[in-house]
């Protein structure tokens, strides 16, 4: 499964915000990866249930959408995000790691299209999924 | 103590800066809030940390968003009387412009307020209000259902 990966994704924590949430590449696929968010206690929302905010989860998702973009088109090629709609179905447990499995469904040579489940142990019980669009651009992500 | 009775002790001190040390992520991505007239505005001073392409440079997508929910989500707690943080149900978001290394500012309306949910729509903008980097819309929950009889 885990082919074929993007030299780049390796080096997502070039990312300073990407970083600072400390995004993990856990596998790719030929158009699509998964990243994690550990939990962490400087990323929560609701202070009373200890729950990870939905900014931080809107975050991991944008990450992983440019990711999957990135294995797509299978270059460093930069993209800005036009659209992002995100649907938070239930609550991250408290204290579990997100994942997002990212899949870049369509490339157009201006657009790209990505679907988002975000989930924290199994994929069949998410608790958000989102739809983005993304405009490609020309010029090269910096890596280094 | 319940909710409410903190938001009301923070409104009855006028200590908007408060409700940041309440929600950890807030503080982490640098969000401020001040009062506007009648309104609570929250501002995202630039951090290093929070950029998201290093070439351009650029504010990363996701903050921008995450400080427009939290935006939504502080007028909530301000404008409204709740016992309880409301869960985001949904967010979206239209990118117009690149966020710059600089202050980023928001406006939240509601847009309606209901028993249950409330629709928040959200501006953020940087040097020129005209020009906004972001405009989002939010369906928050307050509260549940009753059981059913």
């Amino acid at each position: 499964m885990s082919t074929n990966i993007n030299p780049f994704l390796k080096q997502i924590s070039r990312t300073p915000h990407a970083n600072f949430l400390n995004l993990k590449l856990v596998s790719a696929e030929l158009t699509a990866v998964t990243l994690l968010m550990p939990y962490s206690d400087n990323i929560i929302g609701d202070p009373y249930n200890k729950i990870v905010h939905s900014g931080a989860i809107t975050t991991l998702i944008d990450t992983a959408c440019g990711a999957a973009i990135f294995q797509a088109q299978n270059n460093t090629q930069a993209m800005a995000t036009l659209d992002l709609r995100v649907d938070y179905v239930s609550p991250a447990a408290s204290g579990k790691n997100i994942q997002a499995y990212a899949d870049c469904y369509k490339l157009t040579s201006t657009i790209a299209f990505v679907r988002t489940t975000v989930f924290t142990d199994d994929i069949n019980t998410p608790i958000a999924t989102a739809a983005a669009t993304f405009m490609r651009s020309n010029k090269s992500f910096p890596i280094n | 103590m319940q909710l409410f009775e903190t938001i009301n002790e923070l409104k009855s001190r006028h200590d908007y800066a408060g409700l940041v040390e309440l929600i950890p992520y807030a503080k982490a991505i640098g969000v401020e809030t001040s009062m506007v007239g009648e309104q609570i505005v929250s501002t995202l001073n630039f951090q290093e940390n929070n950029i998201g392409n290093p070439a351009l440079p650029a504010l990363h997508g996701g903050v921008v968003a995450g400080f427009m929910e939290n935006a939504a989500l502080f007028h909530l707690l301000w404008e409204v009387e709740l016992n309880r943080v409301p869960k985001i149900i949904d967010f979206s978001i239209d990118y117009l412009r690149p966020g710059q290394t600089l202050t980023t500012y928001s406006h939240c309306d509601i847009i309606r307020l209901g028993k249950r949910v409330a629709l928040c729509n959200i501006k953020t903008w940087q040097d020129d209000p005209d020009k906004p980097i972001a405009l989002a819309r939010a369906h928050f929950l307050l509260a549940n259902n009753d059981p059913l009889k």
